[in-house]
């Protein structure tokens, strides 16, 4: 597609050499995470100030051409995807730590600067920052904004809304706002918490105050197995029955384990058809008092095995299989497919045994691991792309475990955002009334609807076309299974 | 664990759809009323009361999934006892400053007590809503599960939104388990050093949920597991309060019964900046702050010095309290928005109430 000359023009006198258009360059940028959708964007540009976000965005308001935001390109919902004429907007020059003052607990970054980043430069004074998405090492601070990023420690932590207390936002109008506050408060309406999560479609976040926590004094994990995933399941629940909430509750299937055994050499109980990692942290004293009633809570529900990591080397150790279970379960197959549902604990056993019998239907094998204490899926679809229907097949699989999430009172998008990848699941969460409200709100921040077209909220055509796609005689695939 | 049993409660979602439609059509404000316990917080509404009260009950509630979802005119009363029952709280512990105080008019004050330094505010703990907005659609937003990125986190953007949006029908909270042990420190004080000393103690994960300083004196408060507190008590050093000393004392603040709260008209919110408050509570007489200074709370002050002292510490500033014997207020009482974020504020109401007759005014004069 064609780019205005005088827009082209434009824009390279406020970028110089951060302005990229030609095929060659702009080909690495062609996707994110989910690389099963690609689109080679017709202009990148590479701004190094707020200013220049400014100037490029009020400039491609002027000429009517969609902008879309990237960070790392490490989001695994196509948020990031190109749009076809658009400018991809890439904030990873925007990458200075700008402040981090420990007595007001807080970090002032670019939105560049990687998650991980963050953490590490509050290490010296004894804070870190929460929110630990899988891909912590190279995700940026301005992309888990826009997904509202969680990871293993949200149970007690929370996901990044509950972590930022400010954010600088550049609308498509080229105006600079500030949503929040260093205190997390400010006055009017609690703009920051729209957009947060907002997958780039309200506007372009060039700058995020977050709150730092310090490290907690001790830490310990626990690794119970299982050798049934129903009692497993149950256990999440019963632990915070309790009255506990630990800092981590994760679970993996039999599958999961054996690859992330075999991949990472964790020590996991081979013959175990489920196990959780569980991690309690706090004061050195109130972690063995809570340890002691997790381990009874556990063995009462029936835990074949339950044992606490001696020290740091094994935890690190028990830890790495679960981290590292991704990569590990992709060595079974060519090619594997990552769910995001959440459902409410008491259904986790339920939608777990759903998944099996998909995956029977389906003839495609499913590995869980997940974030349990937040009743967070991960099923990973392993398919081979190369055969003739899998992709099709695996796509069709997702579709049915989101639409049992959703049948179970929960969402179709924990923490991995909806992006291009999840519009049609979201005409099952949402009415048309709702889908109205997301796009007529959009547009209170976007009046021109330029900022990523197309993403994260199904037009209400789109609904219309996926339920005549799903629903057969009014009845949904896999009728003959429960649903709930 | 399962879903607890709770008495039916009465929906009129039909009833208030309709009457908001009609509202809308002959374009008569409404001022949308929970318990009536907060009517002083914000401007004054001008319009007919859409009472939100007969709209009630507890809708599902587990303890082990921490969730609690109830209509909007259930009691803050009712929803605190139910949970208590089972060991556990609202995190953010709200004030109610009446005994009619709703679930709904809590969450759109969107008011945090003392817990609210350690916990987080109201915004933090909205996992679902359903919204009655000023043309009479009924919207679902969000849901009763901790994480869920699908759509814009319209349920949280409604914590605090004074009803400005739409009258809330339902909402879903997480909760928390009630800490197994708390201790309440008392000792003498003043303003600057305590400040420093919470500020000191809160990096060093000392467990501080909560601190009240107030005429030379600091109260604070530790919660955990329960052995590990002894631990960290002489961190923050004083006398230690016995349980119900400490319940009355943390009630009093939460509910503003308190004696510094007595004849404190009009009484200013500020909402300050760690580093800078201690020097900007010098500038006052009657002060009292909780949120190791975060939340301080002036009284007997001109408004030209509530803005002198904003200017230079930072942060903002809100008439919280009118003179009672002023019946209207004029001005604003929360701190003004630049002119870009007001437009969007206008902009976001017209998506929800595009014919502005829920609660105008109560945020801002056009609003």
């Amino acid at each position: 597609m064609a780019v205005d000359a005088a827009l082209l023009r434009e824009l390279g006198s406020v970028l110089g050499p951060g302005l990229l258009s030609t095929p060659e360059a702009c080909v690495a940028y062609e996707c994110d995470a989910l690389t099963a959708h690609r689109h080679p964007p017709d202009l990148v540009a590479l701004p190094t100030s707020v200013e220049q976000v400014q100037q490029i965005v009020r400039a491609c308001r002027r000429h009517s051409v969609p902008v879309v935001a990237r960070g790392s390109g490490t989001g695994l919902s196509g948020g990031a995807l190109p749009v076809a004429g658009g400018l991809l907007l890439v904030l990873s020059r925007l990458a200075a730590i700008l402040e981090v003052d420990p007595r007001r607990g807080l970090a002032r970054v670019q939105p560049g600067v990687t998650n991980l980043a963050v953490s590490e430069a509050a290490a010296p004074y004894g804070m870190y920052y929460a929110p630990d998405p899988s891909s912590q090492v190279a995700c940026s601070v301005g992309g888990n904004v826009a997904e509202n990023s969680g990871g293993v420690h949200c149970l007690k932590y929370g996901l990044t809304v509950h972590n930022v207390l400010a954010v600088k936002l550049v609308t498509m109008e080229g105006e600079l706002l500030t949503l929040g506050s260093e205190t997390g408060e400010a006055p009017g309406l609690n703009l920051l918490a729209a957009v947060i999560g907002s997958e780039g479609l309200l506007g372009v976040v060039v700058e995020v105050t977050v709150r730092l926590l310090p490290i907690p004094r001790r830490v310990e994990l626990l690794l119970a197995a299982f050798d049934d995933v129903g009692r497993c399941a149950e256990a999440v629940g019963q632990v915070i029955a309790a009255g506990i909430i630990p800092a981590g509750l994760e679970m993996m299937d039999a599958p999961a384990i054996r690859a992330a055994e075999a991949f990472a050499g964790c020590g996991y109980p081979l013959d175990a058809q489920a196990l959780l990692l569980c991690e309690i942290d706090g004061l050195p004293a109130d972690v063995d008092d809570e340890l002691g009633r997790t381990r009874v809570v556990l063995e009462a529900t029936g835990a074949a095995s339950v044992r606490v990591a001696r020290d740091a080397e094994e935890r690190s150790r028990m830890w790495s299989g679960r981290k590292s279970a991704f990569p590990a379960v992709g060595r079974l197959a060519p090619d594997y497919y990552c769910m995001d549902g959440t459902i409410p604990r008491r259904h986790l056993a339920d939608v777990l045994a759903q998944i099996a019998t998909l995956s029977t239907a389906y003839r495609l094998d499913v590995a869980n691991v997940f974030h349990a204490g937040d009743g967070n899926l991960h099923p990973l679809i392993l398919f081979d792309a190369g055969k003739d229907g899998e992709l099709e097949r695996a796509e069709r699989f997702g579709a049915d475990i989101l639409e049992a999430c959703v049948a179970a009172g929960g969402t179709v998008t924990g923490e991995h955002g909806v992006g291009v990848e999840k519009l049609g699941p979201m005409c099952s969460q949402f009415g048309s009334a709702e889908l109205a409200a997301f796009h007529a709100l959009k547009l209170a921040f976007d009046p021109a609807g330029l900022l990523n077209p197309g993403k994260a909220v199904p037009t209400l055509a789109r609904c219309a076309d996926y339920g005549a796609l799903r629903v057969h005689g009014g009845r949904l695939p896999h009728s003959h299974l429960p649903r709930f | 664990m399962a879903l607890i049993e709770a008495p039916a409660g009465q929906d009129l979602t039909d009833a208030l759809a309709e009457r908001v439609r009609a509202a809308s059509q002959a374009k008569t404000p409404l001022r949308i009323v929970g318990g009536d316990t907060k009517r002083f917080y914000g401007r004054p509404v001008a319009g007919e009361t859409l009472a939100l009260a007969g709209h009630h009950g507890v809708l599902r509630y587990d303890p082990a999934e921490l969730v609690i979802t109830a209509r909007a005119g259930t009691l803050l009363a009712d929803i605190e006892a139910l949970l208590a029952r089972h060991g556990q709280r609202l995190p953010f512990e709200p004030p109610s400053f009446g005994q009619m105080a709703t679930l709904g008019g809590t969450v759109a004050a969107g008011l945090a007590g003392p817990a609210r330094v350690a916990r987080g505010p109201v915004r933090d703990y909205v996992l679902g809503a359903r919204l009655l907005t000023g043309d009479g659609r009924v919207l679902s937003f969000g849901g009763e599960v901790m994480k869920n990125v699908a759509g814009y986190d319209v349920s949280r953007l409604l914590a605090g939104s004074l009803g400005i949006l739409g009258a809330l029908l339902e909402v879903s909270l997480k909760v928390l388990p009630v800490a197994r042990g708390s201790r309440t420190l008392r000792r003498r004080i003043d303003a600057q050093d305590a400040i420093d000393l919470l500020g000191a103690a809160a990096q060093r994960g000392v467990p501080l949920t909560g601190s009240f300083w107030s005429a030379g004196e600091l109260h604070v408060r530790l919660e955990g597991s329960g052995s590990g507190l002894d631990e960290v008590v002489p961190t923050i050093g004083g006398d230690l309060l016995d349980e119900s000393a400490a319940a009355s004392l943390w009630h009093s603040v939460r509910e503003q019964t308190h004696p510094y709260f007595a004849s404190a008209r009009p009484l200013w919110r500020l909402s300050l900046p760690a580093t800078t408050a201690g020097a900007a509570l010098l500038r006052a007489d009657r002060v009292a702050f909780e949120w190791h200074g975060a939340q301080a709370w002036l009284s007997g002050i001109e408004r030209q010095t509530i803005d002198l002292i904003t200017r230079t510490a930072g942060g903002h500033a809100t008439l919280f309290r009118r003179d009672d014997a002023a019946v209207s207020v004029t001005g604003e009482v929360f701190a003004p928005l630049p002119a870009p974020l007001l437009d969007l504020h206008r902009a976001v109401k017209r998506v929800f109430d595009p014919a502005g007759i829920l609660n105008p005014g109560r945020m801002y004069a056009d609003l």
